[in-house]
């Protein structure tokens, strides 16, 4: 997804004002954009404290700013920089985290990222994007590019599955119609999910949905479909997220202050490091049950 | 303001009151800004822009009140003369580094004066912000540390060997001049700086200035004032 977004931020940059700020990391990847933004683009260096005030003072300054860096490091190092600086301040700064979830696999904890938009989205102003495939990242960049308000971009590996065609970005997408309990996929994660029930039929596998945008506040923004069918079959919500401030705690909390009561509830979320050891991103999400087979069974849903 | 309030801080307050006037007064023209990164002298930055007109005194007398403005450190967002909030610290300097960026990316006149604690050097945040202020040049950032020498629990050389911070500002690529930060005739010097350095200004100040049982002690880092040490602190300044 990384060069989706070079791409689109290259076509963002439409005036003086756009600026962006790395955290010394890109490398065969954000080239165009620094060709394109001279001395727009800024390597701030191994400072990440630094760069995220750096941020907020050059958007006080009416600056169009974006910073970019591996996940954990653009929101945990400096989150008391987030805090103050840019939502204290309601700042249109835009975060960038690159492999989210356990998008850096065998590299190990320190580059995980199981807790970014949980923690992010209890700031004020603050909102998350999760684009599940590389298609959906030009949409969101300029979803961000145009909020007046703080934004958390979860970049993470685009796994669409091939010869399949996916509608245009929106918060909310059904991917594969079902007959069964609504399955509700954040980001990434939704490829290998839509990848497994393409080999179901229509009538035994589950109701696919992906989510992209967070935090889901207002019921009234759910699809109707959605939401009727979640009451009449249940609820299953996967995340690559630990499980406080996950999406499956926003949902169920939402539901039950509407009235709405899912016949069956499941929520997948990333368990840590069950083991002890590490490995790939798949490696991982087996270890947390995050797997679409391991989540069918979970179902009582037959492969 | 602190008695009505009872609140304290009022030591680091009393330090840097001086210099913030005479800057505000003296120094500073209408493009420039102030960063306040010692946010606990937020009281005196307040009465600073109360002299300049920009506060009311009905606005001081909210301070630290049930639905004031004027919060115990400077706020986010809505005060002229108040760019940005700050109270934790090791945030000033940076941003201060982002706003002075922005001006020379854009080509805009003024400076960006940013004042911090001695204690807060002890940030490691200030010390990425002079790496990258170096880096980018930012001849339009200037930077004033109220070195009054004391913190909330010790005096900085006795929690951290402080006492050669000068040299570490200077290794890092700031010219430094210490000034007596209570003295005009010293605080002159910071309208003759040559343009094209990174200055830094070290305030020789005394913790707690003015009020003779509060110079220079500890405890006033904290301490509200009582009856008794207010009006003895009035009489003082009365007489």
């Amino acid at each position: 997804m990384r060069s989706a977004a070079c791409n689109a931020w290259v076509n963002c940059v439409t005036d003086g004002e756009f600026l962006f700020l790395t955290g010394d990391l890109g490398y065969n990847a954000l080239e165009p954009l620094r060709e394109r933004l001279g001395d727009r683009f800024i390597n701030a260096g191994v400072a990440e404290q630094n760069m995220v005030s750096v941020g907020a003072g050059l958007a006080i300054e009416g600056m169009n700013v974006w910073i970019y860096s591996i996940a954990p490091f653009c929101y945990a190092r400096p989150f008391e920089q987030i805090r103050n600086d840019i939502c204290q301040h309601r700042l249109p700064v835009k975060l960038v985290g690159n492999g989210g979830g356990y998008g850096y696999g065998a590299q190990g904890a320190s580059h995980h990222a199981l807790e970014d938009y949980g923690a992010l989205l209890t700031l004020p102003g603050m909102r998350a994007f999760v684009p599940a495939f590389s298609v959906d990242v030009e949409e969101v960049v300029d979803r961000m590019h145009q909020i007046d308000h703080p934004g958390y971009l979860r970049l993470g590996r685009c796994e669409q599955p091939p010869d399949q065609e996916v509608e245009a970005f929106s918060p909310w997408r059904r991917l594969v119609r079902g007959g069964g309990i609504s399955v509700i996929v954040v980001g990434p994660l939704a490829g290998p999910f839509w990848q497994h029930m393409l080999s179901m039929t229509e009538s035994t596998r589950p109701d696919l949905w992906v989510l992209g945008e967070l935090p889901v506040t207002d019921i009234s923004n759910m699809p109707p479909d959605l939401l009727n069918n979640i009451v009449a079959n249940g609820l299953c919500v996967v995340e690559e997220h630990g499980l406080q401030g996950s999406v499956g705690q926003q949902l169920a909390a939402l539901l039950m202050g509407g009235g709405f009561a899912p016949r069956l509830f499941l929520h997948c979320y990333a368990k840590g490091y069950p083991s002890g050891t590490y490995g790939s991103q798949s490696f991982h999400r087996r270890e947390s049950g995050l797997e679409p087979g391991q989540v069918m069974e979970a179902l009582g849903i037959a492969p | 303001m602190h008695y009505e309030a009872g609140v304290g801080h009022i030591g680091g307050n009393l330090s840097a009151l001086d210099a913030m006037l005479y800057l505000h007064h003296y120094v500073m023209s209408a493009e420039d800004q102030f960063v306040l990164s010692k946010g606990h002298a937020a009281g005196a930055l307040y009465v600073t822009l109360w002299s300049r007109g920009i506060l009311q005194e009905s606005d001081l007398c909210s301070f630290h009140d049930e639905g004031t403005l004027l919060s115990g450190h400077p706020p986010p967002g809505r005060l002229e003369g108040i760019p940005v909030a700050t109270g934790s610290l090791g945030h000033g300097l940076p941003m201060a580094c982002g706003m002075a960026l922005a001006r020379k990316l854009k080509s805009q006149p003024g400076q960006i004066f940013c004042l911090c604690s001695d204690g807060e050097w002890q940030e490691g945040s200030n010390w990425e912000a002079l790496i990258f202020a170096r880096h980018h040049n930012l001849s339009n950032l200037v930077v004033l540390v109220d070195v009054n020498g004391l913190q909330g629990f010790g005096s900085t050389q006795a929690v951290a060997s402080m006492k050669d911070l000068g040299k570490h500002l200077e290794a890092f690529g700031l010219r430094t001049r210490e000034l007596d930060g209570h003295v005009e005739a010293s605080l002159e010097q910071l309208n003759t700086r040559s343009v094209e350095d990174r200055w830094c200004y070290l305030l020789q100040t005394v913790k707690g200035k003015g009020i003779s049982f509060m110079e220079n002690r500890l405890e006033w880092h904290y301490l509200p004032l009582d009856e008794v040490s207010y009006r003895q602190a009035l009489a003082e300044l009365n007489s």
